[in-house]
């Protein structure tokens, strides 16, 4: 009589390698989300600092340039909904909800899809990516950003053909933001492949936390190598499109800020020169370099435009 | 010291004076201790530039408004502060460029020169500043006697311009948020209101005076006292 002795564990209950593997990926992933979870419910300074650090990775893409200090990239921001004082984001934006969070992915692409933060948060390696940051005003940072690649997140949701441009749509609450100065919800937009340039982050974090509100909590665009207000912060949708959209400044002003906003000492704006720029902390301005001084990277890009015209 | 309002002694003006002094003073010292103390935010070469013009268009508008006040509360000898009213103005707008040119250009005579001649709101503020000078020099006593009250006056009528540039420049200046530049530009309006409207009336007035009596047709009318 042949005796079946049962094996210690059924070969259905054997997790195959690959799926295995990935679920150790995810586990360490989503370490990463928790302690960022924490970090962007509890959206604290001070003493919880140590706990809510973000695991991140260093990038290439860095500049070793010095940073700029904390209390002048978390104080003094532009973040009109809260205040055209630079100051003022600071003093209001707590007043923000940034959990729950969602934000559409939606338009020309092949599965629109809502995603949770927490999910964004876990879809890629964080890196830390330390970015030259020059404002249309005429000053500039260095910020250790901590993110991921728009790129990766376009990837996800599979950008049709026809899609050309990206539209971000950012959050607007009349309760707790002002209702005039621009026309909001805050809009900004980049071609496609711009957006799917291996520079264009979506920032979640800045110093190695999660961004505090005044900073785009809890989600941000950071574009090196365009002026400071291209990086749409608090985004709630991205929108995929045939055309070119409309951006919230250009709209206010298109004589003074163009849709493509590229960091260009040679063309000028009728407030501000934008030949140099005064590095915050410094006291002598400095000359200001074509694309921020990233041209070497997205120069190709903008062959054959003229960009005086496409300012 | 005689405390009546309306007929202050030369003791009590001269208290006013010095409280309006150091009042006018009060700014600029604040600046400096919060410069030397690093308090003023992130980007302190802006809020001291923001600020020493703020104060100037303060300080003009201010400056302004003694002569309407004078007429509305009856305090004549406010006049007397307005002098050292318009100099403060001069004194901040002289700070104002000199930081500017100092700090926020470092000389830099080619971009100096670019902003006045591209930017619309340094050319504004430039001609605003430019136009202070002859009126600050020509402040003192002897000046008046040399130019004659007349045309001392007129000279110094080129304060309403110079408000108006003033406010014209910060309007220029903001990016989007109109609120402050607005809130100026309307006292500004106010200001020049009054005197346009005191202006009609004095004119009405004039077109209402009968013609001189006959009985005085042709003669000397002596305005001077004999001595």
């Amino acid at each position: 009589m042949l005796i079946h002795k049962p094996a210690d564990v059924p070969p259905s209950e054997i997790t195959p390698r690959s799926l295995f593997e990935r679920r150790r990926n995810f586990l360490a992933r989503s370490g990463t989300g928790l302690v960022a979870g924490a970090a962007l419910w509890h959206g604290l300074p001070g003493a919880a600092r140590a706990s809510t650090r973000l695991q991140t990775v260093p990038s290439a893409l860095s500049t070793t340039e010095p940073l700029s200090e904390r209390d002048a990239v978390t104080g003094y921001n532009n973040f009109y909904e809260f205040g055209t004082d630079k100051a003022d984001p600071a003093r209001n934006a707590h007043k923000m909800e940034v959990r729950p969070w969602t934000v559409r992915v939606e338009g020309l692409v092949g599965k629109p899809r809502r995603f949770d933060i927490d999910e964004l948060l876990r879809l890629a390696p964080l890196e830390e990516r330390i970015y030259r940051l020059r404002c249309v005003e005429g000053w500039s940072m260095v910020v250790p950003w901590v993110g991921f690649p728009l790129a990766a997140l376009l990837k996800e949701v599979e950008p049709l053909g026809s899609a050309k441009y990206v539209e971000f749509v950012t959050h607007y609450d009349p309760k707790i933001m002002i209702r005039d100065v621009l026309d909001w919800p805050y809009t900004e937009g980049l071609r496609l492949d711009e957006a799917l340039h291996p520079l264009t982050l979506l920032a979640v974090g800045v110093y190695g936390e999660a961004l505090p509100k005044q900073n785009g909590a809890p989600l941000r665009l950071v574009v090196p190598w365009k002026y400071g207000f291209k990086s749409a912060k608090s985004i709630v949708t991205i929108r995929l499109t045939e055309k070119e959209p409309a951006t919230a400044w250009n709209k206010f002003a298109p004589q003074e800020y163009g849709f493509y906003s590229n960091v260009n000492p040679e063309v000028r704006h009728p407030r501000w020169s934008q030949a140099t720029e005064r590095r915050i902390g410094e006291l002598r301005k400095r000359p200001t370099q074509m694309f921020n001084g990233y041209a070497e990277q997205v120069a190709s890009l903008y062959q054959g435009m003229d960009l005086k015209k496409f300012y | 010291m005689n405390l009546s309002l309306r007929s202050p002694s030369a003791g009590t003006i001269v208290a006013f004076k010095a409280i309006v002094f150091a009042l006018c003073l009060l700014p600029a010292v604040n600046l400096a201790l919060g410069w030397q103390a690093n308090a003023l935010g992130a980007n302190p070469i802006e809020t001291i530039t923001r600020a020493s013009g703020e104060w100037t268009l303060r300080l003009l508008l201010i400056t302004l408004a003694v002569t309407p006040l004078r007429r509305f509360s009856g305090l004549h000898w406010l006049l007397r502060l307005r002098r050292m009213l318009g100099l403060f103005a001069f004194a901040y707008a002289l700070g104002h460029f000199a930081i500017y040119l100092w700090l926020d250009q470092f000389f830099d005579w080619n971009a100096i020169a670019l902003d006045i001649l591209d930017r619309p709101f340094i050319t504004v503020g430039f001609a605003a500043f430019v136009l202070l000078i002859p009126l600050a020099a020509t402040s003192n006593s002897f000046a008046i006697r040399r130019l004659g009250g007349r045309r001392w006056q007129s000279l110094h009528r080129s304060v309403y311009a110079i408000a108006i540039f003033a406010v014209v420049h910060f309007w220029w200046l903001v990016k989007a948020d109109i609120g402050r530049p607005l809130l100026y530009a309307s006292i500004l309006a106010v200001l020049l209101g009054l005197r346009g409207w005191w202006r009609e009336l004095e004119r009405r007035r004039q077109l209402s005076v009968p013609p001189p009596a006959k009985h005085l047709e042709k003669k000397v009318i002596r305005l001077v006292p004999r001595q």
